[in-house]
């Protein structure tokens, strides 16, 4: 059996796995399980740009993805403009002034000669840039969180069309990774690893506590969409009639439409940048950036600037993490910083790369696929083998009332089980690398 | 008296808090810094672990509660420690024959173990909802306070109280009991030493007769005994939450990290290190600035640098600090 049909052969079955659950469930979950998993699969594809072209150990994928939720809100959220009267400039002016605190420390420690001097110059410019920095940022923020609290009380956003708050939340997941990159990629591969992980608790705790910048815990909710509301298309009667002609009634017809739209635009933006991702695995610069992962001295003996590359592949992928952010953002309608969970958004993309393949990026599509089926359809399948588990006791047996309450626990369980068996048995993934 | 009261405000509120906290942090990343040292490779599930083994107590203690077993002034939790021990020690050791022994006979590089445990991690911690549930338990029970805030300011006539709790103190002797026999154990015994001479150097190690697979068995069992003592410390102090443990995976690596992985005394001062600088910089210095500045001088506002929620931003500003000055950490760690 030659490769390709292999390979067409386990996306046939995931596409049937997925085709199921429309026949068994509803079309609905399927085009759900779709639409998130084209998500999942360029969060996917971003990991697999780090770990399996470069073999670069990032943990802090939650932190970008929620980076690029952020993005939605500040491009695409409702332009408030007393909140940048009262104090949206002073904000900014803070944050310029902490920034430019940094960058005096960075440079002091850069340029003066090391010393007691030195300690003294630094340790002044850092007080004094942080208690400068709240002087101004405090009442700002206070000012700004005054405005209308109980449904605004943030900075508000551009007013842009959503659909640019796509690229810009790569953007802005390229440029935190470039911060966190310039700091943290000359560490050995354990440490790169603890330290994105705790970028990302961080960028999460922001998310949660500045709710001058997106209302925190509060949640934004009510973003606008790149389709139109089911309602709308309810009392269109143009719709109305098509779908009747197709046997439909228009409240399903109208979700589905919505669902379907969102699968297009998703798989549009997949298509792209798995085409740019094989492009660069094809190119001179992807068989560098292999040679390196594989040997780094070697590479760096063929005159490679090893540190450069790492931090070039690093903001790019970590950038495909902020596209998908923004996108899955998006199809929620809403910012809800408290979801954000490693376990779901860090490490579950890890399981979907190693599982699909490192290295290849058609494996890591068909991996996301598989494992966000998986993840969605685990709960329902536990609950229905518990219940055949405990069919034969007592009704009223604590055992069973247990087993069943647990059931929903199974996923991670499951996708524990499932990383382990492919690192065991098929390391390489179901799609190697070539 | 205002020098005094600004102290007891700063005992009860800082260094009270910080020592319990840091014991409960060396303890994790002693386990953290032992399997790095014998074993190499970062230990991603170490957080679940420590929830396994606080889990089992959790059960034990329960069921001891209802029998009507109790330990007069001190929680029944210390009773179901040893249980919970001896099942976390099972629980590791047979994930080290099913799971890791695989990796090590291949060699396999570092980098494939920490995602190995990734995986494990994953298991455990479904394992530990799957039977207890992801929300919060209580188990402590026993005497609430050492010494409360009414009965201090009682005795001493002081404006502020000073409250230790008993679990506070029950966390800093059984971490001290734990140290003391952990460096008895390395240093004084022949596996101990078998063990130091594997992680130092493991060619000379094997060359003179050392079994590897009882070093890491002997590993295996230490680190389950540290994490599920960590465990219940931890759930005694705050609360038993699966979640939250798999949160504590930052500071205690941090506090592995900032001692110097694979050094099991930079592991301790890397657990306070962390501990102080969380509690330092979140708490709110009013109250102490209050007692020691001339009246025109006391801030406006808390005092606080930053707000509790940024505990996790101080334990990583701290790490990224040592790492990019002292890249093996304060105590010298190894490098591999």
């Amino acid at each position: 059996m030659n490769e390709t049909l292999k390979n067409t052969g386990l996306f046939a079955i995931v596409g049937g796995l997925i085709l199921l659950t429309g026949f068994m469930q509803s079309w609905n979950s399927a085009i759900l399980i779709i639409n998130m998993g084209l998500i999942s699969a360029i969060m996917a594809i971003g990991v697999n740009l780090q770990w399996g072209f470069a073999g670069l150990f990032n943990v802090g994928v939650m932190g970008f993805v929620a980076l690029g939720g952020l993005a939605v809100v500040l491009i695409a959220g409702d332009y408030s403009p007393e909140a940048w009267s009262a104090g949206g400039f002073g904000i900014v002016l803070a944050l310029l002034l902490g920034a430019a605190t940094v960058t005096a420390a960075v440079m002091i420690s850069k340029k003066m000669a090391k010393g007691r001097a030195r300690t003294i110059a630094m340790l002044a410019v850092l007080i004094g840039g942080f208690v400068l920095y709240r002087a101004v940022f405090d009442p700002n923020v206070a000012a700004v969180e005054a405005i209308n609290p109980a449904a605004a009380g943030n900075i508000g956003g551009l007013g842009l069309p959503v659909l640019l708050a796509w690229p810009a939340g790569g953007l802005l997941a390229a440029g935190a990774a470039w911060l966190i990159g310039k700091t943290a990629l000359g560490l050995r591969s354990d440490y790169l690893a603890i330290a994105t992980l705790g970028i990302a608790e961080i960028i999460i705790a922001v998310l949660k506590n500045e709710d001058w910048l997106a209302r925190g815990v509060k949640n934004v909710i009510g973003l606008p969409r790149p389709v139109p509301y089911e309602i709308d298309l309810q009392n269109d009667p143009a719709f109305v009639e098509r779908a009747a002609g197709m046997g439909l009634d228009p409240v399903m017809a109208s979700t589905l439409y919505v669902k379907l739209g969102y699968s297009v635009l998703f798989m549009v933006v997949l298509l792209v940048l798995l085409w740019m991702a094989q492009m660069a695995l094809k190119s001179p610069w992807g068989r560098m950036m292999r040679a390196i992962r594989d040997n780094e001295v070697a590479a760096e003996a063929m005159g490679k600037d090893v540190t450069r590359r790492h931090l070039q592949i690093f903001v790019l992928g970590s950038a495909v993490c902020g596209i998908a952010g923004a996108m899955m953002t998006t199809l929620d309608g809403q910012l809800t910083p408290g979801t954000y969970n490693p376990l779901r958004f860090t490490f579950l993309v890890w399981v979907m790369v190693i599982v699909g393949g490192s290295g290849n990026n058609f494996g890591a599509v068909l991996g996301a696929m598989l494992i966000w089926f998986l993840w969605v359809q685990v709960e329902p399948l536990g609950i229905w083998v518990m219940e055949l588990l405990t069919s034969g006791m007592a009704e009223d047996s604590a055992l069973r009332d247990h087993l069943l309450d647990s059931a929903a626990h199974m996923r991670l369980l499951t996708m524990g089980v499932i990383l382990l068996l492919v690192l065991r048995f098929s390391p390489r993934g179901l799609i190697p690398e070539k | 008296m205002d020098f005094l009261n600004a102290l007891v405000a700063l005992s009860n509120f800082v260094l009270v808090p910080a020592i319990a906290y840091g014991s409960q942090l060396a303890l994790g990343a002693l386990g953290v810094t032992l399997i790095y040292g014998i074993l190499r490779f970062s230990n991603f599930a170490h957080g679940d672990t420590m929830a396994f083994g606080a889990m089992i107590t959790v059960l034990v203690t329960w069921w001891m509660q209802s029998i009507g077993i109790s330990f007069g002034p001190l929680p029944t939790a210390l009773l179901a420690l040893p249980f919970g021990i001896l099942g976390t020690m099972l629980l590791v050791l047979f994930t080290d024959r099913v799971v890791y022994k695989f990796y090590r006979e291949q060699k396999a590089k570092p980098v494939i173990l920490v995602i190995v445990s990734m995986g494990v991690m994953f298991i455990m911690n479904g394992l530990v909802r799957f039977v207890i549930g992801p929300g919060d338990q209580r188990f402590a029970d026993g005497e609430r306070f050492i010494i409360s805030a009414r009965d201090f300011k009682q005795m001493t006539g002081l404006r502020e109280g000073l409250a230790i709790k008993t679990t506070q103190g029950i966390t800093v002797v059984v971490a001290v009991i734990c140290v003391v026999a952990l460096f008895w154990f390395l240093n004084r015994t022949r596996t101990g030493k078998s063990m130091r001479a594997y992680s130092d150097n493991e060619d000379l190690a094997l060359l003179s007769g050392i079994n590897p697979e009882r070093v890491v068995m002997y590993t295996w069992l230490i680190v389950a005994a540290l994490a599920a003592t960590a465990g219940v410390l931890y759930g005694l102090d705050k609360s038993f939450k699966p979640f939250v443990y798999f949160q504590l995976l930052l500071p205690i690596f941090a506090s592995a990290i900032v001692g110097g992985l694979g050094n099991p005394l930079g592991a301790i001062a890397g657990g306070f290190v962390i501990a102080f600088s969380e509690v330092t910089i979140t708490y709110a210095w009013k109250k102490v600035a209050k007692y020691m500045l001339p009246e025109s001088l006391e801030p406006s506002g808390l005092a606080q640098l930053l707000s509790t929620d940024y505990k996790f931003a101080v334990s990583f500003v701290i790490l990224l600090i040592v790492l990019l000055f002292k890249p093996t950490g304060l105590f010298k760690g190894k490098a591999v």
